[in-house]
């Protein structure tokens, strides 16, 4: 088992570094990079002292070297003109349109968009589970049919059009802004007592509107396969035993229909992060969604790519994290690896 | 005295698209205290469902309409039909005084749960017993119901133990409270002869230990002969007959009863007698026509082997083998059958695998005769081997898996043709041909499968494979997923179409009835060995070796003079070591075929030679 997981720990590694190569030739397809764009621009404008400062960039960050070589160097597996310091390394570059460290950019949106994007999975979770459990079971009745039609408007929905609705009756009806994931006049402050409470209160909206889609989907899904398993003769033979239903659903039906979603865990991160770009515009959320676009059109590439490369390794890690835990859950996939 | 359970005038009927669908019309019968009933009929005649309305598990689309279901439990009658499915009463009674046991011992146990979770589960839920408890009895039932290593088996999953393992784990779960009355649905259907009569033997022990009372559900009557003590007769949800066993067997009052005892495959059929299936079907078998036959035998198979890896865990060790497959040789005429007759894992379905080239052999080699000289099969490539492909064809156990729901049966039947280019217009009519051959109405060629039988399905399915006009066809298992009522139908179906179009069969199955009915010569297969191979009559009549004597005296016969000699059967037979001299192999050893009269010929240890020496 130690083996096993150590084995997935180095291909781990190795699918991250193709990852990163993609991710770079990728960002680089484009003609010119942020600063030649930018050099561009204040030749237009006749700025020679800004120009000055573009290019002494280009050089620091060896934009002038052949595309293979600021790879290696962003990777970190080569030295650049500063010595070596790359991804590798801890280093994870400059963002020229902000003209500050990447880490001093994305800092609290890192954490913050995991923050949004895990409460957002457990609320998914804590709603379709039991909604799904309750309409498989009361199949074709009036309680199904209204989880039914509640579960495709929340599909049918687009995220950022609730967000703006929600947006418009917080406003109206409570006096509430709700944009953000703090309050405004606290953006500076450390994170006190205070922070944290308007944290909180702002983070039931996202939660609602980054979710609702996915409960929708969720419950459809868990309602298919537990209908599927419902009608296999173990259910039967669990009622035979004289099992309370309640007690041989959850134990026997339930269990197995849980297995493609644990087997999901690892899409559903980047999943959430990447569909929630446009509802964290439309709700200023200080995540890296918005910091994604922005990086990607003004092609500030060490930006952009810090942040697919953490989305990447995020997916990876919960790859991983559902690997093991369907080998827990599941003998059959434990057994089978002995 | 009062009989255990008394149905009275009981109708199940189901909700269905086009309204309610009666099932079962008002059936009344009696279960006897400490007595084996068997509850007899083909499938669709509503024995499953008396099962399910006795336990209240009746899906959900179906529901009581009437009647009584009256349990003397003890000195309380309870009407079970008036219960609340669901409420506590009839918990009480499901699992603890009236127990199931149902035909896939595979799907009825959860994968996810040990073994000991789930037999324990009944008695913790019944009687609030803890853990240590639970898993002490489950202990003690497994041992009961002749687990091997009772307290590892707490720990093991289903899908760790063999089919007759985890039928004994389900009977074991279902007796573990020592109910009154054990509802037994196709209990050995799934099993191997030799598994199915240790299963038969064990419930007859049990009977006899604890004095419940057995509904055993079945359509075999070589079961229904060997342990029942009364029998029902169930045809489209009425009861046709009752009473005790010798009376009912002895003299079928009812014709159904009687066609049905003719429909089934006997070892004491007379030379060319055939099978008289229930309901007669049409098919428009061509007049016989003449092939050219090649000189030598059609199909040769010389020494073949195969052995899969298992996947190592820790990459230091070893990677396991199995050998699937060791040094197998076989020799089929063109236009004669060949049997191939083994329990389940002992090779056969891989040697029809590597004959089909869906497998490759390790060692050996397959020769396959068209009429221009025997080719290594193996060695064909391009052009050669996509001739190869479409003189053999396949007929598969499951009909309902082996064609796709979303295909018309025109597709189904064309594409074979299309893929060896037949025109389009060819096609059409050939389509039709077929579908008249098969005996089924060319209005049919636009249906998807789901609005046909199990029966009509694996006509299709014949249908199919005869497209591409083929030499050899395999049969894997052609019937043993049919009911009774159309397995007579489908095995003289092949059997005139073998006349008619000149074909050879290799057909592998685990039912020596079938076999001995179908083929020409029969090969006994054991752990990947040939032990026996004999002409038909020749290995039915004078069988040598212990394994096939084994398989042989482990089917139940249907007529009351043949009884199965239960403990004759042990389990024994299908362990090469511990076979009786001069039979006995040692583990790896190969052992010699020996000439037992011509044609006969059956596989010696090499252990009194070693003695003699």
């Amino acid at each position: 088992m130690i083996a096993q997981v150590l084995r997935r720990l180095v291909t781990m590694a190795l699918t991250l570094l193709v990852i990163s190569a993609l991710v770079f030739l990728v960002i680089k397809l484009p003609p010119g990079d942020y600063l030649t764009n930018r050099i561009m621009e204040l030749r237009a404008t006749g700025e020679a002292g800004s120009i000055a400062k573009a290019e002494l960039l280009i050089k620091q960050y060896g934009l002038d070297r052949p595309v293979w070589q600021q790879y290696l160097m962003w990777v970190g597996l080569m030295p650049g003109p500063g010595g070596w310091s790359g991804l590798l390394q801890g280093d994870w570059g400059w963002s020229f349109e902000y003209d500050k460290p990447v880490a001093d950019v994305v800092g609290d949106a890192l954490w913050l968009t995991l923050l949004v994007n895990l409460t957002a999975v457990v609320f998914v979770h804590l709603v379709a589970i039991p909604a799904a459990i309750y309409s498989a079971t009361h199949r074709h009745t009036f309680g199904d049919a209204v989880v039914t039609v509640l579960g495709y408007v929340g599909l049918a929905v687009p995220g950022f059009l609730l967000a703006l609705i929600l947006l418009f009756y917080a406003n109206r009806w409570f006096g509430l802004s709700i944009g953000g994931l703090y309050d405004a006049a606290l953006t500076n402050r450390p994170w006190d007592g205070e922070k944290v409470r308007s944290l909180l209160a702002h983070l039931v909206v996202p939660t609602l509107v980054i979710g609702l889609g996915g409960t929708a989907a969720m419950i459809r899904r868990m309602r298919a396969n537990l209908l599927d398993e419902l009608a296999k003769p173990y259910t039967v033979t669990a009622r035979a035993k004289g099992l309370p239903p309640l007690r041989a659903l959850l134990k026997y039906p339930f269990r197995m229909s849980l297995n493609p979603f644990v087997a999901d865990i690892g899409n559903l991160l980047p999943h959430v992060v990447s569909g929630s770009v446009l509802v964290s515009l439309v709700l200023s959320l200080p995540t890296v969604g918005p910091l994604l676009l922005d990086a990607l059109r003004s092609q500030d590439q060490f930006m952009a790519g810090f942040i697919l490369m953490f989305v990447a390794a995020l997916t990876l890690v919960g790859m991983l994290i559902s690997d093991l835990v369907l080998v827990w859950l599941d003998p059959r996939i434990r057994l089978g690896l002995r | 005295m009062t009989p255990l359970l008394s149905i009275r005038d009981l109708a199940v009927a189901f909700r269905t698209e086009s309204g309610p669908f009666e099932a079962l019309h008002g059936l009344s019968l009696d279960v006897a205290r400490g007595r084996t009933l068997a509850l007899v009929g083909e499938s669709g005649s509503g024995k499953s469902v008396t099962a399910q309305a006795i336990l209240r598990i009746l899906p959900r689309s179906a529901a009581i309409t009437r009647g009584r279901i009256l349990f003397a439990d003890g000195d309380r009658e309870t009407d079970i039909a008036r219960l609340p499915a669901d409420g506590p009463a009839m918990q009480a009674i499901r699992g603890q005084r009236i127990a199931m046991i149902f035909q896939e011992p595979m799907t009825c146990l959860s994968p996810l749960h040990t073994v000991g979770d789930q037999i324990g589960e009944a008695l913790r839920v019944h009687t609030g017993a803890d853990r240590k408890e639970a898993d002490a009895r489950t202990q003690e039932a497994l041992a009961r119901v002749g687990f091997p290593d009772p307290k590892r088996a707490l720990k093991t999953y289903p899908f760790e133990l063999s089919g007759g393992l985890r039928q004994r784990a389900m009977i074991a779960m279902a007796l573990i409270l020592k109910p009154a009355l054990l509802v037994a649905d196709e209990p050995t259907t799934a099993l191997d002869v030799t598994t199915q009569a240790q299963i038969l033997a064990l419930l007859a022990r049990l009977q006899e230990e604890t004095g419940m009372a057995i509904l055993l559900i079945t359509h075999d009557l070589g079961v229904v002969a060997n342990i029942a003590h009364d029998v029902a007769v169930l045809y489209r949800g009425r009861l046709v007959e009752a009473g005790p066993r010798d009376v009912v067997m002895r003299a079928p009052g009812h014709a159904y009863l009687n066609a049905l005892l003719h429909a089934v495959p006997r070892f004491d059929m007379a030379p060319g007698e055939r099978l008289t299936p229930i309901r007669p079907a049409q098919a428009e078998i061509p007049a016989a026509r003449a092939v050219e036959r090649p000189a030598g035998p059609v199909l040769r198979v010389e020494g073949v082997s195969k052995t899969f890896t298992l996947r190592a865990g820790r990459f230091w060790q070893k990677p396991r083998t199995v050998h699937a497959v060791s040094d197998v040789s076989l020799s089929l005429e063109a236009g004669r059958t060949l049997g191939l007759v083994g329990e389940s894992g002992s090779g056969k379905t891989t040697v029809s695998k590597m004959v089909m080239r869906a497998l490759d052999p390790d060692s050996g080699r397959v020769l396959f005769d068209a009429g221009d000289g025997p080719r290594d099969v193996h060695g064909l490539t391009g052009e050669a081997l996509f001739a190869y492909r479409r003189t053999v064809q396949f007929v598969f156990q499951d009909p309902y898996a082996s064609l796709d729901p979303r295909m018309t049966v025109r597709q189904i039947l064309s594409e074979p043709m299309e893929i060896h280019g037949v025109p389009r217009a060819q096609r059409h009519a050939r389509c039709r041909e077929l579908m008249a051959m098969v005996g089924l109405d060319a209005n049919g060629l636009g249906r998807y499968p789901h609005a046909f039988s199990g029966g009509q399905r694996q006509r299709i399915g014949i249908a199919r494979a005869l497209a591409p006009n083929p030499r050899l066809l395999v049969l894997d298992e052609p019937v043993s997923a049919l009911d009774v009522s159309v397995q007579a139908q489908i095995l003289n179906l092949l059997k005139d179409l073998q006349a008619a179009l000149g074909l050879s069969y290799l057909i592998v199955s685990h039912n020596l009835a079938v076999i001995d009915y179908m083929a020409d010569t029969i090969s006994v297969m054991c752990r990947g060995r040939i032990v026996e191979e004999a002409p038909r009559a020749a290995l039915f009549r004078r069988p040598v070796h212990p394994y096939t004597r084994a398989l042989l005296a482990a089917v139940p016969d249907p007529s009351l003079d043949h009884p199965l000699d239960f403990a004759a059967i042990t389990g024994d037979h299908s362990e090469p070591a511990r076979w009786p001299e001069p039979f006995r192999l040692a583990p790896d050893e190969a052992g010699l075929m020996h000439d037992v009269e011509p044609g006969h010929r059956v596989r010696h240890g090499a252990g009194r030679a070693r003695e003699a020496a």
